[in-house]
């Protein structure tokens, strides 16, 4: 008994030191409680639907930003890992006959496998070029799925894939732990040495080269990093919707993820699954109006972009929190002295 | 026969938009997105003139592409311009904007095909081929647009200007050129190329709001093909790609599905040998 309560006054001293100090830690935690507590307050399948999805999202967005908001390699053909750990999940699952636990970790394999064949290749160009080159490739595949229908559905897809469970709960607490575990991987990744490098990469990379780190090996890492996260939000999709078709391949679904991340502000991880935490809701609330849909949706990025270019998420923290001048840690903004080192804040 | 007509056909179109495209590209580093929607939304213009008000065709043309080159100033003026350094957000925002036309023009004239009538009636045949005249005439047009987009870019003063803020931005700033319009400039050049091509493919083409996506995928790949910002590279690279397209449809089974896929591989196999694009100048490592 007195080990458990001095565990708990451990844990409620580190709260209260490093969660709570800051409004953007505290905004996080409330959000994993709501999220985990959400089935306490209603039972709705639709409202449970909605969180799934946009769970799945998230883990997608997070992915994109791994790659491209970090090292600045623009993947414009981000729905390929999505469409490639989508259709090889339904065809292990289908055709093999593995069941979902099995499948949508080999899927990511495979996923991990295409930003390998992808990779190697697309790492000779820079910048626009390479933005412009990574968008072909989820087209090729879509050609190619859509003229194999033997395997592949064709247009029409896979159907009849099994779901991990078909309890109500169940989904939704799965995939609302997977993506709050993949996501919160991911941003230890970024907050890593790897990280500092490939954030060194976007910023210079001749300079990074100069000081004997192989850029093109931590290049490859992202594209395979970023792949298999996507792989799996890909395979999760896949098996939650039961079918695998050409719209996870398409170049609107590429777009869809640039927008989510870029709208939450990239090189930041928690930025985009906000972004999508924020947008993908928006789009479900704007069914009320469906023909004025994906108008509102456009505008409102339109909008928001054109005050908040860096993002929404970046703005938000600076709105609230001031970085210190001196030792560079963040203090609430009403503070007028670091909450470390008591440098003034301007 | 009819490959050679298709491609050029198809080669014509992508040869305008990419050029109006790489143009913007290389003089303000804007990736628009959303340029083929200018195209879209002019092809819609001329629909809505010549048929919704019973205009004359060439008038409603040119009333279409000075509307849609106003259109598009106004977009950069509003959306583009405050947010021109963060290029990531420029992206975005263009995204967007093709998002917004794609709905615009959605709501005005609903999802049905339509389809705009030919400017001059009847066909010839050759060799049991039957080809319009409307094609001949595209083809005629789209040859003296190219010409004097080219005269505009290599003997005028303004073309001087657009090729060197293309070629070093901060130099031709500190040379006494005014970056900000002369971007303000290009930007209604490439629209007006945009709305062109809509107004001289239109009535070869079936209208959807959705017509922009498929050619803005191959528009790209001509510009990274031919070299981002080359025009002579743009050129040659829409009628390569063209005829590919072309070859496919015409050749394979199930080519119609094929056509983009084997015109995206030949562009990653011409860039793997070359990564700069057929006649780009390899970029200075950009600090």
């Amino acid at each position: 008994m007195g080990l458990l309560g001095f565990y708990l006054r451990k844990f409620y001293s580190l709260v209260r030191g490093e969660v709570l100090v800051l409004p953007s830690r505290t905004i996080v935690g409330l959000f994993i409680i709501a999220i985990l507590g959400l089935p306490l307050i209603t039972r709705d399948p639709y409202l449970f639907r909605v969180v799934i999805f946009t769970s799945i999202f998230a883990i997608l967005a997070a992915s994109w930003d791994l790659l491209s908001g970090f090292t600045g390699q623009l993947n414009f053909g981000h729905a390929l890992f999505f469409g490639v750990g989508a259709y090889s999940s339904a065809i292990l699952n289908t055709h093999v006959h593995i069941p979902p636990w099995g499948s949508v970790p080999l899927g990511a394999v495979v996923a991990v496998l295409a930003g390998l064949i992808i990779g190697i290749p697309c790492l000779r160009l820079k910048h626009t070029y390479l933005a412009l080159t990574t968008l072909a490739f989820p087209i090729i595949l879509l050609g190619i799925i859509i003229a194999l229908p033997d395997y592949t559905g064709g247009e029409l897809g896979m159907s009849g894939l099994q779901r991990f469970t078909n309890s109500l709960m169940g989904n939704y607490y799965l995939h609302v732990i997977t993506m709050l575990v993949l996501c919160f991987v991911m941003w230890k990744i970024t907050d890593s040495n790897t990280g500092i490098i490939f954030h060194a990469i976007r910023e210079d990379e001749l300079a990074v080269k100069a000081s004997g780190i192989n850029t093109t090996r931590y290049k490859l890492l992202a594209f395979t990093l970023s792949g298999f996260f996507a792989g799996i939000s890909g395979g999760l999709y896949a098996h939650y919707m039961r079918i695998a078709g050409p719209s996870t391949l398409e170049v609107s679904m590429s777009f869809t993820v640039v927008i989510w991340a870029i709208f939450g502000g990239a090189a930041t991880i928690y930025g985009p699954v906000a972004g999508v935490f924020i947008l993908y809701p928006l789009l479900e609330i704007a069914r009320f109006w469906p023909e004025y849909r994906m108008m509102i949706f456009s505008v409102f990025v339109l909008v928001i972009l054109l005050y908040m270019p860096e993002g929404f998420i970046p703005w938000v923290r600076d709105k609230i929190e001031k970085e210190c001048p001196r030792c560079k840690i963040r203090s609430v903004a009403a503070r007028k002295t670091c909450r470390v080192c008591t440098a003034q804040l301007d | 026969m009819n490959i050679i007509i298709t491609g050029l056909i198809s080669g014509s179109l992508l040869a305008l938009l990419a050029i109006g495209f790489s143009l913007i590209f290389g003089v303000a580093r804007i990736v628009n997105i959303a340029h083929t929607a200018f195209y879209m939304v002019a092809a819609y213009c001329i629909y809505y003139l010549s048929i919704g008000l019973g205009l004359n065709a060439i008038l409603s043309m040119l009333i279409a592409v000075a509307g849609v080159t106003i259109i598009g100033l106004l977009a950069y003026k509003l959306v583009i311009d405050p947010i021109r350094e963060h290029e990531a957000a420029v992206l975005i925002a263009t995204i967007a904007l093709a998002m917004f036309f794609q709905e615009v023009v959605l709501q005005l004239f609903t999802g049905d095909y339509r389809s705009v009538d030919f400017l001059i009636q009847g066909f010839f045949t050759i060799g049991g081929n039957k080809i319009f005249y409307q094609q001949l005439l595209t083809f005629g047009v789209v040859l003296v647009i190219l010409l004097v987009v080219w005269f505009l870019l290599m003997k005028t003063r303004l073309g001087l200007a657009i090729r060197s803020t293309a070629e070093d931005r901060e130099v031709a700033n500190l040379m006494g050129m005014n970056e900000s319009r002369l971007a303000m400039i290009t930007m209604g050049i490439s629209v007006a190329l945009a709305g062109i091509t809509g107004a001289v493919i239109g009535p070869l083409m079936v209208l959807t709001p959705h017509m922009w996506m498929e050619p803005l995928i191959i528009m790209m790949a001509v510009v990274v093909l031919g070299g981002l910002g080359s025009i002579k590279g743009s050129f040659i690279a829409a009628y390569i790609l063209g005829f590919t397209e072309a070859l496919v449809v015409f050749l394979v089974p199930t080519g119609a599905f094929l056509k983009g896929p084997v015109a995206l591989t030949t562009m990653i196999l011409v860039l793997l040998i070359r990564p700069e694009g057929l006649f780009g100048v390899a970029f200075e490592e950009e600090r």
